[in-house]
């Protein structure tokens, strides 16, 4: 079975479907990587990340020792770190957070996606389309806060609003990868005898896969931002540190707040970029 | 809401699949509280049915409607008269909960407060969804939506200015605030559209380079691409850092306004956030121009500037706009956020609201916040639909 995919339909020349965080991905391969020469700037990023994981690590397992570097921050003889709560505990709390909730999103959006896509769901597809377009103007911040008067403080506003940007960005992209499926693809899945069934689960999924997991990089990068946010409505995430740096005025919580957040963010969206393209480069394959 | 035609499966019988769950949901709608009545600001409220919360005319009224709405969505009927019951049914809505309070609260008691109930929000949802349901498969021209838009903010600014609403507890407590309500909104304004402005300006001579220049465009997007994952409370703490030292330490940064906390550190965030998807957007919009009309181009003799600025930009156009419409959306929901570090804007009374854990004042904040971003997004579309259906010469 040979059939073309036009690879731009991944990539991001509709914006308006793929998220911004996408933008990059477009880059041409870098011509210096296939030279001997290339080799060091090609294991570049990799030594970053596997430094930046070992930095966090160190420093969440053992925050007193970088004190002196966070002292000058403070004053009056403030505390350097932030010793409330454990920051193990923030970040096995955020984490809960931001993968349970996107999953339990994705799930939904991915049995939504394929509900509307078939004959039988066909008077769902305009108003679902019209829905993730709109649902996805509304601040994540403003859904967490209208969740709060609903359900009241604690993890479960936050939540919330977590499910519901994991389900849009994945139900958007579950969409467009199962229309951009090529026609030819499902005529040729049709001619080899193959139930819808067996169409959707070894044909059109597999080819939608990469915009799937496009959908859930930004889903889970958009719940990062709104579980940091969350430790105002109390729930337990990374947030909270930032957040009594604020209200005591303490620098240097915000600092390492800042710091920790945004490092496990850039490396959890990286990992997720890292296996979108593998499956990405496997899905061109299977497809050619 | 494109291509947005469905023909009607051919095994359906005379029901839409769609207004029986809408209907369904009404139903649901119709038995939940329709009203909160509380006490005071702060206590928790007694929930009131449609029909114990309105006069009974107006109860009786307002059930009619409703039905009649929700059996319009039923049978497999055109979108212009579904576009009629989601309209009816809105506005019905909107005249009934703005009779509540007077029929709730004694004359002259100022400390009760009147909420729209779990019942309203319900049906609300379920007439939006009709509206939107109709204008999705009518896919309207971008004037027709532009007019319906400007249609609806007049009749809730109607309904507003009448002061129809004024009983409602968001109402008062808007009353209670009304200067600090247009200052925040003006700032929430401000800090969104001055750092798409200052993002534009820097991100299109970017993304025209990085469209010239592959090395620069493999430096720099990955960059931008790494700081739109930061979260957004913790870029705001980022800035706060430096400049924060910067005023404690240079006098004259803090002569000029320059401190930890406040808009600037908000300015610097959202400018940072917004570069990506302009500068994305223009060089993925220039890298998209056709090689032959290039080539015609320069057969015309026209000048590599003549080029960008008579053919180049205006093809990219959409692409630019639709970077934009991401970054504006982005940004007003971005700047409720600041208001945690002194930034100003709607956030304030959202946390305000969250800190005293008064539900309307939340409402207050995120409401104007929500309807913001709604209205930006609209008018970007509709602009960016605009271009692409009229090619430019």
């Amino acid at each position: 079975m040979r059939i073309a995919v036009d690879r731009r339909r991944v990539d991001p020349l509709r914006p308006s479907r793929v998220p911004a965080g996408a933008a990059s991905d477009a880059r041409p391969a870098d011509p210096a990587a296939a030279r001997p020469a290339g080799l060091l700037r090609r294991a570049l990023p990799a030594v970053l990340r596997l430094a930046a994981l070992a930095l966090l690590l160190a420093f969440l397992f053992m925050p007193e020792r970088f004190a002196p570097l966070f002292a000058p921050l403070t004053q009056n003889g403030a505390p350097a770190i932030y010793a409330r709560t454990s920051l193990v505990d923030l970040t096995l709390g955020h984490l809960g957070l931001v993968f349970g909730a996107t999953l339990a999103g994705g799930l939904v959006a991915l049995a939504l996606g394929i509900l509307v896509t078939r004959p039988r769901g066909a008077a769902f597809l305009p108003l679902s389309r019209t829905l993730v377009q709109i649902g996805q103007t509304f601040p994540p911040v403003a859904v967490l806060a209208l969740a709060v008067p609903a359900v009241g403080f604690g993890a479960e506003p936050t939540l919330i609003a977590l499910f519901l940007y994991g389900l849009l960005p994945i139900f958007e992209n579950t969409l467009a990868g199962l229309r951009d499926v090529p026609a030819a693809a499902i005529e040729a899945a049709r001619g080899m005898g193959m139930t819808p069934r067996q169409r959707l689960l070894r044909v059109e999924l597999p080819l939608a896969l990469p915009v799937i997991l496009a959908g859930l990089r930004l889903s889970v990068t958009i719940n990062m931002g709104t579980a940091t946010i969350g430790s105002t409505v109390a729930a337990t995430s990374l947030g909270e540190v930032i957040l009594a740096g604020l209200q005591s005025g303490n620098t240097a919580f915000i600092l390492e707040g800042a710091l920790v957040v945004a490092t496990i963010a850039v490396l959890v969206h990286d990992a997720l970029l890292i296996l979108e393209r593998r499956v990405g480069r496997r899905a061109a394959g299977a497809a050619a | 809401m494109s291509s947005a035609t469905v023909e009607p499966a051919a095994r359906g019988g005379r029901l839409d699949p769609l207004g029986v769950v809408l209907a369904v949901t009404g139903l649901a709608g119709l038995l939940l509280p329709f009203a909160l009545a509380r006490a005071n600001r702060l206590v928790a409220g007694t929930a009131e049915s449609l029909v114990a919360a309105l006069p009974p005319g107006a109860a009786a009224a307002t059930l009619a409607v409703l039905a009649a709405a929700l059996g319009l969505a039923l049978p497999r009927t055109g979108p212009w008269l579904r576009l009629a019951a989601g309209v009816a049914g809105l506005a019905a809505l909107a005249l009934a909960i703005g009779l509540v309070p007077q029929h709730l609260v004694a004359e002259g008691d100022r400390l009760a407060r009147v909420g729209p109930g779990a019942g309203f929000w319900l049906l609300v949802l379920v007439f939006a969804m009709l509206l939107a349901d109709a204008t999705a498969r009518l896919s309207l021209s971008p004037a027709a939506r532009l007019g319906l838009l400007a249609a609806a903010i007049l009749a809730v600014a109607g309904l507003f200015a009448s002061g129809h609403f004024d009983g409602l507890s968001i109402l008062r407590e808007y009353a209670n605030r009304a200067p600090a309500f247009w200052r925040e909104g003006a700032q929430h304004i401000r800090l969104a559209v001055g750092s798409l402005a200052a993002a534009a300006i820097v991100g299109l001579p970017l993304g025209i380079a990085c469209a010239r220049r592959p090395g620069l465009r493999a430096a720099v997007l990955p960059v931008l691409n790494i700081v739109q994952t930061v979260p957004s409370m913790a870029m705001y703490g980022l800035m706060m850092v430096p400049l924060a030292l910067l005023a404690a330490h240079v006098p004259l940064a803090a002569a000029l306004g320059i401190r930890g906390i406040g808009a600037a550190p908000a300015l610097i965030a959202l400018f940072l956030y917004s570069l990506l998807p302009i500068a994305a957007n223009t060089a993925i919009g220039i890298a998209g121009v056709p090689t032959s009309v290039l080539e015609a181009a320069d057969g015309m003799g026209m000048t590599p500037r003549q080029r960008l600025f008579r053919v180049e930009l205006p093809l990219a156009l959409p692409v630019i706009l639709a970077g934009i419409r991401i970054v504006l959306v982005q940004n007003i929901g971005l700047v409720t956020i600041a208001a945690l570090i002194g930034g100003g804007g709607f956030g304030t009374f959202v946390f305000q609201g969250i800190g005293q854990a008064a539900t309307d004042l939340v409402l207050l904040g995120a409401l104007p916040t929500i309807a913001l971003a709604f209205v930006g997004a609209v008018l970007l579309d509709a602009l960016i639909d605009a271009l692409e259906r009229t090619p430019p010469p």
